[in-house]
Order: structure tokens, then sequence, then C-alpha cells
């Protein structure tokens, strides 16, 4: 399978302090990865390097076969290509949920208006909002809100869909209806990158998973090696902490 | 006082009142926008990101000193020391007698301006990181980011600071009678001093002041209200495209994107 992103000898220090050492990995074309590891770890650090909301101190990101990193590089156009959900949502608040599915495709991405309305409503059945396409983002539930984030970066319509603990700022009971959209992108054939703390979802969705520690990738491989046999001591011992 | 006076001053002069109210309000009403624009434009470019290196970033460094020496200075002096700073400097830099009305609403405009650009630049700092991150994350730039998603919440939420600064300048207005501009205090006093009846006068006055702010801080209420929009929204009942099954929409979605559409 073709990588859709080269990740290698990626640095990043805030000050003095290296919070990722030397990270080398690659995301491929409808993988579903998801990222674990104690917090504090560099887990977010990581995907907010890849999509440059933090500037990375050293090494490639490659995307098309281009080092995004070169100066001359668009990042606007690049970061159009990656949907970042994020784990207090960031709706729009001066938008209403279909304006938040639709700002971007028009002022970004140029599309027409009704072009960009039949996109945003499509996403918005995906994640059963499209019910809601009047209400204000502080009229919604943190479910609710997390859905329209996701129905917002897939209007997009990006090569890669990360998540940055998208269901920890949700209580309890609203968990579940996120991970079931995200379960259901994930068969669909998206590409997804998922920084989490849901252990169920990353044994049963991901296609490959990556344990971080201390920034630097500790171990990766598939659901069952990591959780089931894992070789490095550092991680059995963060699985033994977490899904005690 | 006699309400006789009160009367007849009001039934002599009430033309002058109103000449001098519609001053007032006119001058207040001009110089709160310019002066809001200018505020706007400069408390947005104070919060310009500073570039790493390069052009750009000496360029906005010296029009940040400058801009910050422009608020401290209008800020920190009384309006009415800056009528007759800039109305009699003017008059001596350039040999130029200003329009009074125009150098009145220079005068508001730019002291209102020093104001606003610190609200504004508060307002923009106070709006919650993650709008610009996710703004940046679909592909963003600082000034797409700032038109359609910060600045808008800002200026709802600096609205009443605003409102505030309208009514500061309908009362400080009175200050520009040192310059002869004939607004309501300047109006009023050639009223009461052909009178030779002060209180009377400027009780009239007082009066339309209050009328005048007191309007203004309900309508700038009304504008809020309506800028929060309905408190509920509805449920849009059974979309037509519910027919098909989500996923059937995705895997759709893919195949449309492959051949090119
Ligand atoms: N802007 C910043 N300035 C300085 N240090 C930072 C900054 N952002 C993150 N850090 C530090 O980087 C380290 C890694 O943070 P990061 O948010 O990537 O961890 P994480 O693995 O996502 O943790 P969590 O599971 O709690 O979200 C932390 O020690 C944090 O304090
Ligand atoms: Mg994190």
């Amino acid at each position: 399978m073709e990588n859709v992103i080269e990740i290698r000898h990626l640095r990043k220090s805030f000050g003095t302090n290296e919070i990722l050492k030397d990270i080398d990995f690659n995301v491929r074309k409808g993988e579903v990865v998801c990222i674990i590891g104690a917090s504090g770890s560099g887990k977010s650090t990581l995907l907010r390097c890849i999509n440059l909301l933090e500037k990375p101190s050293g090494g490639e990101i490659i995307y098309n076969g281009e080092n995004i990193l070169d100066d001359k590089h668009d990042i606007f156009a690049y970061r159009t290509k990656l949907g970042m959900v994020f784990q207090q949502f960031n709706l729009f608040n001066n938008h209403d949920v279909l304006s938040n599915c639709m700002v971007g495709q028009i002022k970004v991405l140029k599309r027409s208006k009704e072009q960009a309305k039949e996109v945003a409503m499509k996403y918005l059945t995906v994640v059963g909002m499209d019910q809601y396409i009047n209400a204000k983002p502080k009229q919604l539930s943190g479910g609710q809100k997390q859905r329209v984030a996701i129905a917002r970066a897939l209007s997009m319509e990006p090569d890669v869909l990360l998540f940055d603990e998208p269901t920890s700022a949700l209580d309890p009971e609203m968990v579940g209806e996120v991970l079931a959209v995200m379960k259901e992108l994930a068969q669909s054939g998206l590409t997804m990158l998922v920084v989490t703390h849901e252990m169920g979802f990353a044994s049963e969705v991901a296609d490959r998973v990556v344990f971080m520690d201390k920034g630097v990738i500790a171990e990766e491989g598939s659901p069952e090696q990591i959780f089931n046999h894992p070789t490095q001591e550092r991680t059995k011992e963060f699985l033994k902490r977490v899904l005690r | 006082m006699t309400w006789e006076w009160l009367i007849k001053i009001v039934q002599n002069n009430w033309p002058s009142f109103l000449r001098g109210a519609w001053a007032t309000l006119y001058i207040s009403i001009i110089g709160t926008i310019l002066g809001s624009l200018i505020g706007l434009l400069i408390g947005t470019i104070r919060t310009i990101p500073m570039p790493d290196r390069g052009l750009k970033r000496i360029v906005l460094k010296i029009s940040n000193v400058i801009l910050s020496m422009y608020v401290e200075f209008f800020r920190g002096t009384p309006m009415i020391v800056q009528a007759m700073v800039i109305f009699y400097g003017s008059a001596m830099a350039f040999g130029i007698d200003m329009d009074r009305t125009i150098a009145a609403i220079f005068i508001v405009s730019i002291n209102t301006g020093a104001y606003t650009a610190e609200i504004v630049r508060g307002g923009i700092i106070s709006i919650d990181k993650g709008q610009f991150e996710a703004a940046h994350a679909i592909g963003m730039n600082h000034t797409k980011t700032m038109l359609h998603v910060v600045l808008p919440q800002v200026l709802r939420n600096i609205l009443p600071p605003m409102g505030n600064e309208f009514v500061i300048n309908i009362k400080d207005t009175s200050v520009l009678n040192v310059i002869a501009v004939s607004e309501l205090f300047f109006t009023t006093k050639s009223v009461a001093g052909n009178n030779y009846r002060y209180f009377e006068a400027f009780f009239v006055a007082s009066i339309l002041y209050l009328i005048m702010t007191l309007t203004v801080t309900r309508i700038l209420r009304f504008i809020e209200r309506r800028l929060d929009g309905p408190e509920n929204y509805n449920i849009i009942p059974g979309n037509q495209m519910q027919v098909e099954r989500p996923e059937d929409l995705l895997h759709k979605d893919k195949s449309n994107t492959k051949t090119g559409i």
C-alpha cells in the first residue's frame, strides 16, 4: 500500500525540553493507526506537528513525495488534505452546524455555496447530525459537537483524518455515539490517525497500534501484537496500568 | 428655578437646543463609527503573529511601536487638551483654519480609535485558541481565520464596551466647546448667557443628554439580542438523503473522488 504520510527523524522541543525524539513512521492509505501512551508522552505534539499546528524542530514530513517542511511549501494547501478532530471540538462559535461544515469549503477550497451545502449535508448525514443544521455549537451536547466536528473535517474531503483524543472531553454516556461514527468511518476505508485512551476501540478498529513513551515510538504492531504479546517492558507496564 | 422660566427658555430657544443636540449626536455617531473602524484596524494589526524573520517582521515591529505610541498618547491625555493641541496646532503648522465640525469629528474619532484599539485587541486575545487552531487546521490562513471565524465573535463580544464608548462620546463632545464647536453644551451656554438663566438652560441640556444616552443604550441592547439569534433551534425532520445508509454514502463518495469528480 502507498504511504499517505511519511515521517522521518521528526524532532520537537519546547525550549530545552525535548518532547519528540527522532520519530519515524508512516501512515498508509486506508489504514487506521491508533497512537496510545501515557499522558505527556508526546502524542498530541506528534499529531500537531503533522499538521503543523506546532512547528517541528527537525526531521521531515513527506506528503505526496515532497517534504512539506521545506520553506517553499504551501502549508495551507497541505492542511486542507489533513482533517483534524480536537479533544475540545473547537467548532466555530459564530457559525451554525451547517455553516461550520461549509465555511472551509467555500473560503478555502473555493467551492460554490450549493456544492458546499450538498457536501456538508452528506457528511452531516453520515454522522447523524443532519437534523441539527440550524443549531449553534453552544446549543449542542458534547457528543453532538464532536460529531459535527467530524463532519466539518470530512467536508474538506481530506486524505487523512487526525483525531486527538476525540472522546476524552465527553461524558461517559456520549463516548459511544462518537466511537460508533469513527468505527463506521474506519470501515469505510478512510485513512485515520487516532490518539486515544480507548483501548477497546484501538484493539477493535486499528490496523496498527503505536505505543509512545517519553517522546519515542517504543513499540508498534497489530492490535493483537501490542495488546496480547507486547515485547517491550514499558508497553507491558503501560497496558497493565490502563487495562486494570 | 421657576417653571415659568424653564418653559420660557424652552419656548424661545428650542431650535438652538435641538441644533445643539443634533450636532452632539452626529459628531458622536460619526466619531464613534470612524473611531471603531480605526480601533478595529489597529487592534487587528497589533495581534498579527510575529513572523520568525524577514522584512515582514521588521515592518510589523515598527508599525507596532508607532501604533502603541498612538494608543498611549491618546489614552494618556485628556480629550479637551487634544482638542486644543490639534485645532490650534493645525492652524499654526499649516496656517489653515480647520472647519470646526470636521475638527470635532477628527478629534473624537482618533480618541475613540485609541480606546477601541485596546478593546479590540483584548477581544481578539480572549478568543479561545482552539478557534484559531480549528481554522488553521482546515487550511485557513491568518486573514481568513480573522475574517470568517475570529472577528465576527470579537465584534459580538465587544459590542457592550463599544456601546459604552458611544455613550461616553455623547457626553464628552461637550468638551469640544473649547474650540467653539456648536454642540449641545456650546449652544446651551449661549442660551444661558443671553437670558442670564444658567440653571434652567443647563437643566434642559441635561435632559437632552439623558434622552440621547438612554436611547442609544436601548438600541444597542436590541441589536445585541438580535445578533444572538433565537434561543432555540428547529430540528429539520426527515431529510431526503436518509433513504441511503450512511455507509453507502461514504462508499459512493470514495468512488466519486477516485474518478475525479
Ligand atoms: N506549548 C508547549 N510548551 C511547552 N511544553 C509543552 C507544550 N505543549 C506540550 N508541552 C509538553 O510536551 C509534553 C507532551 O505533551 P503532549 O500534549 O504531546 O502529551 P500527550 O501524550 O498528548 O498527553 P495527554 O495524554 O495528556 O494528552 C508534555 O510534557 C507537555 O508539558
Ligand atoms: Mg494529548
